[in-house]
């Protein structure tokens, strides 16, 4: 079963580490990656620009608007995900709890629909 | 058949049912995989059963039977269906491979019960959801009663359960024990959710009755089923304390009602059974060397059962217990508690004084027994201006009827000394 890890980061907090803590915290990123490949776990992560480069994109009566954000008057935005494969939510928390930022900010995990299972549930 | 026979039967039946069904549930959950589709099987057995066992008997092991019918009958509702879709089809060939390979697994029933247990209590789900889930699933309340113990509608408490059920179905909770390395952590949220249930019935946070006994009553059985199955040190130790507090409940109130403090209550009403069987639980407890805060609770409420009256209470060892749980558990309810044990201990003025520090550093402003405690404490000492203002700030915090009546009487005493 797939589980998504979305990264809550504080980005201010980043944003001040020195350059030798902020070395040591991609190192850990850099072998936590490592070592959900090799136990089988891995399946897509990737780290996101600062929230200053989103960009918001809504259609109401077929007309495009876009705008600058959102800058959510939240202390943690969203920095970067794993999208993982987990035997179950156990197993996911304990891969969740292993992200470098869990320490630092809060990793949301989400399981992922099966759209295959959902639809023999439904019948069931 | 005769009509009494058949009675005889629906009696046995009911019986069973009460017995049996929420270990018959625990198993079907693991060999069905989901627990609404083991509920319909449950039900579904105990139909089976009241139609044949008039006929043909009852079986010699009726779990078994209705394990396996249950299982059978969902199996066979789900290849019926599967006419209208094939993956239903495969799904009951699954599980039935799987449910065959896990038949003879007869002495996992008790861990079925122990993973019922952790899965209601998993730290995923909401606080609410956890009490909610366990009552049903583990207890065998249904909705109403469980809505009518914690004043709430019963339509909240079914959406809550409907809700913690999908998120375990979603989200895929498994059904188990966990490791050796998460029991502690995860052991304790399931005390903490029995106890809750537990303080529940015994001083209901809200409402004209001072205890809702069932709640209480059902803590009871849970701590000890939990006890049963995992004999762990805090298990042992929150049985005992609850054991200890349940004693003393024939003597918290007055018939009519009124509530009596611990210090005026006729311990001849204490029930001796539950404080011989708390005592030599904590004993053994005490003698695991791995003691929490639960074990030392209950070996303060070990000590008060024990003492023929509060005078003869030996506090000195109360004050001590309260130091050690203060550095395990740090909290100003601890904090407020012993002061009370050292105010018994050296006498109200330096009670006091640790009461006053508490309430000075800003903690427990709104909590009314820090001010009914001062006000005892004031009241003592003939400090008769502060006892008023103290007892006045509790009672515009009580919520309960019989503790309202209790503080109003105190004030009015107090008044007819002023006079």
């Amino acid at each position: 079963m797939k589980y998504l890890c979305l990264i809550y980061d504080e980005e201010k907090k980043i944003g001040a580490m020195p350059k030798s803590d902020m070395d040591a915290f991609m190192g850990e990123y850099f072998a936590f990656t490592n070592g959900i490949k090799q136990s089988g776990h891995y399946v897509a992560g990737e780290a996101l620009h600062p929230v200053q480069s989103a960009t918001s994109v809504r259609v109401r009566n077929s007309k495009v608007s876009t705008t600058d954000g959102p800058f959510a008057e939240t202390k943690e935005q969203l920095g970067g995900f794993y999208l993982i494969e987990a035997k179950d939510l156990n197993d996911a928390i304990q891969v969740a709890s292993r992200i470098p930022s869990a320490r630092l900010g809060t990793v949301e995990v989400r399981p992922v629909v099966d759209f295959s299972q959902q639809q023999q549930r439904q019948q069931a | 058949m005769s009509g009494d026979a058949r009675d005889r039967i629906r009696e046995r039946v009911d019986e069973v049912y009460r017995s049996e069904s929420r270990r018959v549930l625990a198993t079907l959950i693991r060999l069905l995989g989901d627990f609404d589709l083991a509920e319909e099987a449950l039900h579904d057995a105990f139909t089976a059963a009241m139609e044949q066992w008039p006929r043909e008997g009852v079986p010699a092991s009726p779990r078994a039977w209705l394990v396996s019918t249950g299982r059978f009958k969902a199996i066979d509702g789900m290849r019926r269906r599967a006419r209208f879709d094939a993956s239903l089809g495969e799904l009951a060939e699954r599980l039935e491979a799987a449910a065959d390979a896990a038949t003879p697994d007869v002495d996992g029933v008790e861990d079925d019960r122990l993973r019922l247990i952790f899965t209601c209590c998993h730290p995923a789900l909401p606080p609410d959801a956890q009490v909610a889930l366990t009552l049903r699933e583990v207890c065998g309340l249904t909705t109403e009663e469980i809505g009518r113990a914690f004043l709430t509608g019963a339509p909240t408490v079914a959406q809550r359960i409907v809700r913690a059920k999908a998120k375990i179905r979603d989200a895929r909770i498994p059904y188990q024990v966990p490791s050796r390395a998460d029991l502690p952590d995860r052991l304790d949220m399931v005390l903490r959710v029995i106890y809750l249930v537990f303080n529940e019935g015994y001083s209901a946070s809200s409402g004209a009755s001072l205890t809702r006994h069932d709640l209480s009553a059902e803590a009871i059985r849970l701590g000890r089923l939990l006890v049963e199955l995992l004999p762990e040190p805090e298990a042992l130790g929150l049985l005992a304390l609850m054991l200890l507090h349940e004693a003393r409940r024939a003597a918290r109130a007055t018939a009519d009602g009124e509530l009596v403090l611990m210090d005026e209550q006729d311990r001849s009403l204490w029930n001796r059974d539950q404080i011989a069987e708390g005592s030599t639980l904590v004993e053994r407890a005490l003698s695991s060397r791995r003691i929490g805060p639960y074990t030392l609770q209950a070996a303060i409420a070990a000590l008060h059962a024990e003492a023929p009256s509060a005078a003869q209470t030996d506090w000195r060892q109360i004050v001590g217990l309260y130091d050690v749980l203060a550095r395990a558990d740090p909290s100003p309810v601890v904090e407020l508690n012993r002061a009370a044990a050292v105010a018994m201990r050296d006498g109200p003025e330096a009670g006091l004084a640790l009461i006053d520090a508490i309430l000075q550093r800003g903690d427990l402003q709104d909590y009314q027994f820090a001010h009914s405690a001062r006000a005892d404490l004031c009241r003592r000492l003939g400090r008769l201006d502060e006892a008023r203002t103290s007892y006045a700030r509790a009672l515009a915090l009580a919520r309960q009827e019989p503790e309202r009546r209790f503080l109003e009487r105190r004030l009015r005493e107090l008044a007819a000394h002023g006079r």
